[in-house]
């Protein structure tokens, strides 16, 4: 009788600890995949920068400087096939349809295409590289060639890229290319060797209504912390969980 | 340059303007075909050895051969797809973990090293040994030489051959479902494009790469066959017809409930891809990919499931299906592939693809990397006989 | 041990090995340092030649356009708008920089658009505005564009 009860309690104590072993090595054995979920993901130090831009498009007059500057900083092809940053001209029509179009990226500027007494309301969007959290272009590199800064913006390694353009297909939003030359892909860089020197992107350099900022996210008190308490703001394609940091004031449900 | 200029007259409504250029062409169509046949010829081998459809045994080697055959191309358009070809070494060196694609590599090289090379090896050894002895000169040494210096013909290590190529074969089905199932998750893994983004790629990637790898060998027992001037094993024939219905009709489902499932969804994307699949892949699509590559097929292997016909005609009857199915993946790949580049991401319009005659990526190119597997199948078959493999006493 | 494994074995052993010491050699320095990527490509992309040079830099020799600027409506915007980028100009004086004030170059900002927000800029028909002078800066000083000439 009394055996019996050790051992019982003994089956207890095995039955208990064969749990507690199991849920333990489980966990254990799970936490290496959430490694496999995102390339980067929002550092809890603060010791860097954390950048993040803010587009007013109640602002933008669809002059197109920011494309066009933006090529002239980085040497991006003329050609009409490849852009860091454009800008989009969205009208929405009487009768409901939506033209949207972006000749040569916006460079040469904009002309009106649908005579007025046809539009309903009409509003240019620049675009650019969101500079995502959760970047699904850094995440699927299979070398280590694109990668996520410290300061949390999408970077190519052109000394390093392979090519296999699996990052061009990642990117929901079209923001990279492949470099003719180069051979290597590229995208916007929030002009990476400016911001380090205290200069603004050249986008944003060139800007004459002030239609774009950049700051960290981290200074609660900072530029872009204002603009996105002062404003409704919203991302791009949120259902894709990008995490992307490029925030629009007033930005209309038409735009994709 | 001039070909981008002329795509960007034929942009239907609004593209994102990096999108003009499809940035996988009909090189990365070639990548899952071709690895497809590698995983579906190597199943249908396997039928034999492990789950022991003796009345396979014509076509066994003839398999594993192709499969081999087709592995060692397989790699070749990919990388000549790169934009840096030479940096291809860095998926091995400096493997990124998030990445679906970069455990490729490794993938490859297990198939390749580990299962295709070494089941084949034990396959072959004794007749390594024997051959080896029959010849002079430099093919004697050839064989030697793959032999690895194991010449040991006693029955003792003979059957040590036949149970470590039998542990192989085991450890090569799942590793046949992964190397597959792996390349659908490469595509069913971009969240960006929705005519990738499906769970159920890696499955149909697998089944469709089961069905065009066992039509490709039922094609080649024929012609090989021919060639040879033998007879061919009706039995065996029929019975890969069979197998081959099995799996038709698996994957038939899978694509079905796919496109269903995408159907009865509706969701952001539908409109796009509704226009994608009436427009621009209407003819790859419903007639190549579906009706001629997979309707017929499977309608005439059923009919034969409940009435067969004279041999003759099941002969030509086969002849034919294989060549339509093996047509058939090609544009199933193909509508995945460029299918997936065609609509923009703003899901507002639509770029175009041309295929080019010449170039690296052109058609000719294409043609040269589907040939290459076949040449250094012949090669395999002269050089590792089945024919003239002989019997273990 | 049968004799196959005997080989097969050290032979793949060696493979791997191989592969172990030629991987050592081809991983770039620095690479893993701050993550998987290669470390010193932050630098060398944060070293790359700025061509924008700013409006500060303009304003250190040009002070008399400067000044001018600074009490017109045109106040907020930065002199590489027009004038393009300038960072070669400010190193080396002979490199020169564009002159704009065409009714195209003035257009992009200030031409008829209803997608302009009228109270975000100025907005004229440039086809017909003041059709008997060519340019815009015929008539407005871009630097000061309230002081017309005659």
């Amino acid at each position: 009788m009394g055996a019996k009860r050790i051992n019982k309690s003994r089956r207890r104590f095995l039955k208990k600890s064969v749990v507690a072993g199991g849920t333990i090595l489980a966990t254990s054995g799970l936490k290496p995949f959430s490694v496999l979920i995102f390339a980067a993901k929002e550092p809890e130090d603060t010791l860097n920068p954390w950048y993040g831009i803010g587009i007013d498009i109640e602002k933008c007059i669809g002059c197109g400087m920011c494309a066009k500057s933006c090529k002239l900083e980085n040497d991006v092809p003329q050609e009409p096939f490849y852009f860091r940053s454009w800008v989009e001209q969205y009208t929405i029509k009487n009768d409901g349809t939506i033209k949207v179009e972006s000749p040569n990226g916006g460079i040469d500027g904009f002309s009106q295409s649908v005579p007025d007494n046809e539009i309903f309301k009409t509003f240019f969007v620049p675009k650019m590289c969101n500079q995502c959290a959760k970047s699904p272009c850094t995440q699927v590199c299979p070398v280590g060639a694109t990668y996520e800064s410290p300061e949390g913006i999408a970077l190519v390694d052109e000394e390093y890229c392979i090519g296999c353009r699996y990052c061009i297909q990642a990117c929901p939003y079209g923001c990279r290319y492949l470099h003719p030359e180069k051979k290597t892909v590229d995208k916007c860089t929030l002009c990476y060797h400016r911001i380090t020197k205290g200069l603004k992107p050249a986008c944003m350099e060139t800007c004459p209504t002030g239609a774009r900022i950049y700051g960290d996210l981290n200074d609660k008190d900072g530029e872009l912390s204002l603009f996105l308490k002062k404003h409704n703001c919203q991302i791009l394609k949120p259902h894709l969980n990008t995490g992307s940091k490029l925030y629009y004031n007033e930005l209309s449900a038409e735009v994709r | 340059m001039e070909h981008l200029y002329e795509m960007l007259s034929r942009v239907d409504g609004y593209i994102y303007p990096n999108e003009i250029e499809l940035h996988w062409g009909i090189l990365i169509v070639l990548y899952p075909y071709i690895t497809g046949l590698v995983a579906g010829a190597f199943i249908l081998a396997s039928l034999e050895r492990v789950f022991k459809v003796k009345v396979l045994k014509p076509t066994y080697q003839l398999a594993l051969l192709t499969a081999l055959a087709f592995l060692i191309v397989a790699i070749l358009p990919l990388v000549s797809h790169l934009g840096k070809p030479f940096r291809a070494y860095e998926i091995m060196t400096t493997p990124q973990s998030h990445s679906a694609m970069a455990i490729f590599g490794f993938v490859y090289l297990w198939y390749l090293m580990v299962v295709l090379l070494l089941e084949i090896w034990f396959d072959y050894r004794r007749d390594l040994v024997l051959w080896s002895e029959e010849k002079k000169g430099f093919w004697r040494r050839v064989y030697k030489i793959l032999t690895l210096g194991v010449f040991d013909v006693s029955p003792k290590t003979v059957a040590w051959d036949e149970k470590l190529g039998y542990i192989v074969t085991v450890i090569g089905i799942p590793s046949a479902f992964l190397l597959h199932g792996y390349v659908g998750f490469i595509f069913g893994s971009v969240k960006a494009n929705p005519w990738w983004s499906t769970v159920l790629m890696p499955v149909i990637f697998l089944f469709s790469a089961m069905v065009s790898g066992i039509a490709l060998v039922m094609f080649l027992y024929m012609v090989v066959s021919w060639i040879r001037k033998v007879e061919i094993d009706m039995p065996c024939l029929d019975e890969v017809g069979k197998y081959l219905f099995y799996v038709l009709v698996f994957d038939f489902t899978l694509e079905a409930l796919d496109q269903v499932h995408r159907i009865y969804e509706a969701e952001e994307s539908f409109e796009i891809l509704h226009m994608l699949v009436n427009g621009k892949l209407n003819i790859t699509l419903f007639v190549l990919q579906g009706l001629l590559g997979t309707i017929i097929p499977l309608l005439t292997l059923g009919f034969f499931r409940i009435y067969k016909p004279k041999e003759k005609i099941r002969k030509t009857a086969y002849f034919i299906i294989s060549l339509l199915i093996l047509m058939g993946i090609f544009f199933m790949r193909w509508n995945v592939v460029i299918g997936g580049q065609l609509f923009s991401k703003s899901f507002l319009g639509f770029t175009s693809f041309k295929l080019g005659l010449i170039g690296g990526e052109g058609f000719l190119m294409a043609i040269f990397w589907m040939l290459l597997p076949f040449c250094i199948l012949a090669f395999l078959l002269w050089l590792l006989p089945p024919w003239k493999k002989q019997e273990v006493s | 041990m049968p004799p196959q494994l005997k080989t097969l074995l050290p032979f793949f052993a060696a493979l791997i090995l191989f592969f172990l010491i030629i991987r050592h050699f081809l991983i770039p320095e620095s690479f893993g340092e701050l993550g998987h990527y290669r470390a010193n490509s932050i630098e060398e992309i944060g070293d790359l030649p700025i061509h924008y040079a700013g409006k500060s830099v303009c304003i250190d020799c040009h002070d008399i356009e400067a000044e001018q600027q600074r009490n017109d409506s045109h106040a907020s915007l930065s002199c590489e708008i027009c004038h393009g980028p300038g960072a070669k100009h400010a190193n080396d004086y002979e490199v020169k920089l564009i002159k704009s004030g065409t009714r195209k170059d003035c257009g992009r900002c200030h031409n008829l658009h209803s997608a302009r927000k009228i109270e975000a800029v100025v907005q004229v028909n440039i086809q017909e505005h003041h059709t008997e002078r060519e340019n815009c800066i015929d008539c407005h000083n871009p630097h000061a564009v309230w002081e017309l000439k005659e």
